[in-house]
């Protein structure tokens, strides 16, 4: 399973992960691109913000990102970070360190299905 | 509050993964165990309270964020909740896209199923006299062509698509349209894409030569070997077709390939009696060469000796199934295969289609008759019940909208609780005038079948996702 893009994080002895869904096909992911900016800019609308914010995507509704988990742990994250590599591509606005495919590079993704084998294929993205 | 899981279904793919088809969006989505639990456990009648399920939950705050995540998301939504306003018509005129022009109702074959001779037949006439002219004249052809570049507004692509009867009977009429529409999209900067059904009796060297040339996709209605395609599509004299049709498809396919031509596609009318779907798809593959092959469950009124019957459908879809088995591993080494109605499948799937309407009839898609009259769809096109216009008045504007209005899906209300909808969407407005006597009825008698099939779509695109993700990157739009 270790080419597996979609992680079932049942491996056993790991400890318990939270809750994730994935957008698979294309209306999900416009629709999650939709959801996570509705939530962003309800925040940016919060006067008086919770201590402790994190990007509220890739955290919360997908597999978690490259920064931490919902208890600010790395611990539970996809390692190698190529597995990971699409989360914040697909469905994320946020400005991350791979390209965005909601509105800047929808085909950066083309040339590359398993990105834990292959990731060397994917092509470099001039801004 | 109460909560309810929307209408759905739920699928797995290769090593436990789940998934849900979400029918109120077309939204295809992920599930881990927890999330996959939650989906389920709100899928029951009435409902469930979120406060008291939150309750049970041993990691409460972890449930109530995948729950909320899932209620965003439109999966889990509050039990009566208003729906959401009922999608409206485009704006009209909607810019036409494609033209079916029937440049004549005569055929020089006489298959006993077929809806424009047989018992189902909707024209007034009678055998293969047809109703109405037989041909259509170049002057209506090219009528047609202006009409179409007219009304197809700001699409840089148009396409016209050659019908019959007999496509080739009329084949002075094709060369007639095809020079013109050169001449005359060109100045207009649009691009025109050519495509013609036929039975292939008529392609000789010249016919061949033409349509290689402009780059026509081609469909080839056959049944498949000897056999099967003796058996419904005959001459008038009852003599089968299949040695007359053979050799011409060989040196059609040859030209093509050499050509680098678009894909040839045959076209299966599936009848009770007609041998097993993979052998069919291997021998018009294999043995003829063809790129991709369509089946199509014969279109029957109640009672005729050759429509499948419910035991044919539960075969068939097994024979389907089989197939489908085929394209799996294909697509697991990254290929194409030409399983034309899987692969059309799960292209809507991919790209998350949600359909008002069951087809573009009537809205991107018009049918011209042989005197340039202006119908739903090239099936329709001898009837005068669905007549929206003609090519040289254009379209009667109020005739098409109410036309939409009523076939609209959400006016089916026998629609309402199938999951299968946003593909379907009601089914053909053929199919259900030759059953129900209207056009706008759902399609009642296939909902097993279309279900059977998105249940078989659903599978194979959760197996195929598990294991090659990027197979379907060839099915996203940009």
């Amino acid at each position: 399973m270790s080419n597996d893009p979609i992680d079932t994080g049942s491996t056993a002895g790991q400890p318990p992960r939270r809750p994730r869904i994935i957008a698979c096909n294309q209306k999900a992911r416009q629709l999650a691109a939709m959801v996570l900016a509705q939530r962003g800019e309800a925040r940016a609308l919060t006067q008086d913000p919770p201590p402790t914010q994190y990007p509220y995507g890739c955290t919360t509704i997908f597999a978690p990102g490259w920064e931490v988990d919902s208890g600010n742990g790395t611990h539970g994250l996809c390692q190698p970070i190529e597995r990971d590599l699409y989360d914040c591509y697909h469905t994320c606005y946020w400005p991350a360190q791979v390209p965005d495919g909601v509105t800047n590079a929808p085909k950066w993704t083309m040339s590359c299905g398993a990105p834990v084998q292959d990731w060397k294929s994917l092509d470099l993205v001039f801004p | 509050m109460q909560l309810q899981t929307a209408l759905h279904r739920r699928f797995r793919g290769d090593g436990g993964l789940e998934f849900v088809y979400v029918a109120t969006s077309a939204a295809i989505l992920g599930l881990d165990g927890d999330t996959a639990a939650i989906v389920d456990a709100f899928a029951v009648p009435g409902g469930r309270d979120d406060e008291a399920w939150l309750a049970d939950r041993p990691d409460r705050a972890a449930a109530s964020t995948a729950l909320h995540d899932l209620i965003d998301l439109g999966v889990v939504r509050p039990v009566g909740e208003p729906a959401p306003p009922r999608a409206q018509l485009p704006p009209m005129p909607f810019p036409l896209a494609t033209l079916v022009l029937n440049v004549t109702n005569k055929c020089n074959l006489s298959c006993t199923y077929c809806y424009e001779y047989g018992e189902d037949r909707l024209t007034a006439g009678t055998g293969s006299k047809g109703a109405g002219k037989p041909k259509m004249d170049d002057d209506t052809a090219r009528q047609s062509i202006d009409f179409l570049l007219r009304s197809s507004g700001d699409r840089p692509q148009v396409s016209i698509t050659f019908f019959g009867g007999e496509t080739l009977l009329n084949f002075p009429a094709i060369r007639a349209a095809v020079e013109y529409a050169e001449a005359t999209a060109a100045p207009l900067k649009k691009r025109v894409h050519y495509s013609l059904t036929t039975n292939a009796t008529l392609l000789t060297d010249e016919v061949i030569d033409f349509l290689t040339q402009h780059r026509f996709g081609i469909t080839i209605s056959i049944d498949g070997a000897k056999e099967d395609q003796d058996r419904h599509r005959t001459f008038q004299k009852g003599v089968g077709s299949f040695d007359v049709v053979e050799p011409r498809i060989r040196k059609l396919l040859a030209r093509n390939k050499e050509r680098k031509g678009r894909t040839v596609g045959a076209r299966v009318t599936l009848t009770s009696g007609a041998a097993p779907v993979p052998a069919t798809y291997r021998y018009l593959t294999q043995e003829l060469g063809f790129d991709e092959i369509g089946f199509a469950p014969v279109t029957a009124g109640l009672g005729r000796e050759y429509a499948l019957g419910e035991f044919g459908y539960q075969k068939l879809l097994r024979e389907f199934g089989e197939l489908a088995e085929d394209y799996v591993a294909a697509a697991l080494r990254n290929e194409d295969h030409g399983f034309a109605n899987l692969g059309d499948l799960l292209r809507e799937l991919h790209q998350g289609v949600n359909k008002a309407h069951p087809c573009g009839a009537g809205l991107g898609l018009l049918g011209v008759s042989t005197e340039g009259d202006l119908n739903l769809c090239h099936r329709f096109v001898e009837s005068k019940s669905h007549q929206v216009g003609t090519v040289a008045t254009g379209v009667d504007e109020a005739v098409r909208t109410a036309f939409l209005q009523k076939a609209h899906v959400d006016q089916k209300t026998d629609c309402t609780q199938c999951f299968a909808r946003p593909l379907c969407a009601g089914g053909c407005y053929h199919e259900a005038h030759v059953r129900y006597g209207d056009a706008t009825h759902a399609n009642l008698h296939y909902c097993e079948w279309i279900r059977g099939f998105v249940d078989l779509g659903l599978s194979v695109y959760g197996r195929i996702l598990s294991r090659n993700p990027r197979f379907f990157a060839r099915f996203e739009t940009s």
